[in-house]
């Protein structure tokens, strides 16, 4: 469904992201860990098309990426931010946030959409008139991935969808989003600088360092230990410290 | 309905429409600036003001233009209010008119610029580039020069006269809404939010019209009442020197300068524009000042 292939990306003279290669298979899931600063969110920036100043392969679904992309790329492929507190324009309802996609790709029957979206993503439906300010973290978290959903695509782009919210919201988003791609049958790139939460969503992942993807694993190896890099071992090793503590 | 009901409705934490959510953030914002008691005495004095323009010919005891040259430069008395002026005619008549001058340009002046300010701001910040290097330096040629310089230069070089006055005036008054949208845009263009509705696929003159410019217009609406003092004040000084409403027309700043020649004997005739002006440029910025505690609370 995805495939990336030697994506390079560079900040004036600083190469964020140096050759990174990898390929998610359509309905399936990989997950991308690594430190702040490791080039993971640049990485998922170029493939959704807001950064457009990058050099390599792209292609989603067979057909290559160019660095701007149309209004049917935009369709197909969704993004849900980090912070849902920055991810909703302040000044706009619910129900103006989730119609705005409907409006932008012409599809109608807009209220039974919505009333439809808002249930999917188990929000009540007296929340759809309300400001962002009047709903919770995890609340508007379910806000932005119902507006990702909103023009029914195919990918889903993660980019720390539960980093900012406490850890029991993070579990129901967790589990809302699995449930959402059995039912929809989405492909999703996730980034995370949690190792539990990439292994808990994503059978394949790669951990980068520096701007490079060091190792590819799957999630049952990292959960058995087999790990070949030693960065990908510190990270395995500092999060099961976090665990016990 | 009774009161408490349309309380409710209005306050509601499950608003069921998108224009009860809209009338509820409003009524909250009422709610705030009306706890404030020197911007709703700004807020009374500019209401009466518009009326008094509003309602000129009802109210004033006499025609602006009626001269009773047996009768010049009296005094306030129970006939006439306010006293009359050099030619006799009735002081309150001609202040009640020249509102609608004055208020009139200062309404014509905010129409024009306001719109325009935000457009070339928004553009401005949110392509960046050349689009920005282009309309920043044409913003920065117009500050460049003084004020009322420009304003005059332009004015003497058509006609004098309240259009070309508006067009002076309004020529040298939008660069600093322009900076101000820019500089709003740009805090608010690489927001999350905005790359969202980016990735929503939405044009960018859609993006500037529906997402960024409703954020830019509280921190206008602030300056531009704010400013509206300084516009009525820059009426009257084009009025002053003869570049504004000619006589007869009853501006107030025409007033003052016709008047400024009986300034020491019959101080009351120039006195009585001057105070016009006084209360309304102190009304429109005490309004301003509490409209910037309600829309804009991050720069109190």
């Amino acid at each position: 469904m995805i495939s990336v292939q030697e994506l390079r990306v560079k900040f004036g003279t600083v190469e964020a992201v140096r050759g990174v290669t990898f390929a998610v298979g359509e309905g399936s899931s990989f997950g991308i860990v690594g430190e702040s600063g490791s080039g993971k969110s640049t990485v998922l920036r170029a493939l959704s098309g807001l950064n457009d100043d990058w050099t390599g392969r792209m292609t989603i679904a067979g057909h290559a990426l160019a660095p701007s992309r149309g209004r049917d790329f935009f369709r197909r492929v969704q993004m849900v931010f980090q912070d849902p507190y920055g991810s909703l324009h302040p000044r706009q309802t619910v129900d103006r946030a989730l119609s705005e996609p409907l409006e932008v790709h012409g599809m109608g029957d807009v209220d039974r959409r919505i009333r439809q979206a808002l249930a999917e993503v188990a929000l009540p439906p007296s929340a759809r008139f309300r400001y962002p300010h009047q709903l919770s973290g995890g609340q508007r978290q379910r806000v932005a991935i119902a507006r990702a959903l909103m023009s029914e695509p195919e990918v889903l782009l993660l980019d720390e969808p539960t980093s900012a919210l406490d850890v029991s919201v993070q579990a129901e988003v967790l589990n809302l989003l699995a449930d959402l791609q059995d039912r929809r049958k989405l492909t999703y790139v996730m980034v995370s600088h949690n190792l539990a939460v990439i292994a808990h969503l994503c059978p394949q992942l790669g951990v980068m360092q520096g701007g490079e993807m060091v190792e590819m694993l799957s999630a049952e190896d990292l959960r058995a230990g087999r790990v070949r890099h030693p960065h990908t071992a510190d990270l395995r090793r500092l999060s099961t410290e976090l665990e016990e503590a | 309905m009774s009161d408490v009901v349309k309380r409710a409705w209005l306050l509601s934490d499950a608003p069921t429409s998108r224009s009860q959510a809209a009338w509820g953030r409003r009524y909250r914002l009422w709610c705030d600036f009306s706890s404030n008691g020197l911007a709703m005495t700004g807020l009374v004095i500019v209401v009466l003001l518009v009326l008094c323009a509003v309602a000129a010919p009802l109210l004033a005891p006499y025609d602006p233009t009626l001269q009773e040259l047996a009768n010049r430069l009296s005094v306030p008395t129970a006939a006439h209010w306010l006293g009359t002026d050099e030619l006799g005619r009735d002081v309150l008549s001609r202040l009640l008119f020249g509102a609608r001058v004055t208020l009139g340009m200062v309404i014509a002046v905010v129409v024009t610029v306001a719109p325009f300010g935000l457009a070339v701001g928004c553009v401005a910040g949110y392509y960046g580039g050349w689009a920005d290097t282009i309309l920043m330096r044409v913003t920065d040629v117009f500050l460049a020069f003084p004020r009322l310089i420009l304003a005059l230069a332009f004015v003497a070089a058509i006609h004098p006269g309240v259009t070309s006055a508006v067009i002076a005036i309004a020529l040298t008054t939008w660069p600093p809404y322009a900076r101000l949208a820019r500089a709003e845009t740009l805090t608010i263009r690489s927001a999350d939010f905005i790359a969202a509705v980016r990735l929503t696929g939405a044009s960018s003159g859609r993006i500037i019209l529906r997402h960024i410019a409703p954020l830019c217009l509280g921190s206008l609406i602030v300056r531009v009442t704010l400013d509206m003092s300084a516009i009525i004040l820059f009426a009257a000084s084009l009025g002053f020197l003869g570049m504004g409403a000619q006589p007869p027309s009853p501006e107030w700043g025409t007033m003052i300068a016709t008047a400024r020649r009986f300034f020491l004997d019959q101080w009351w005739v120039p006195l009585m524009p001057g105070l016009a002006i006084f209360v309304a440029s102190l009304a429109f910025n005490l309004l301003g000042d509490g409209l910037r505690d309600v829309l804009d609370p991050k720069q109190r």
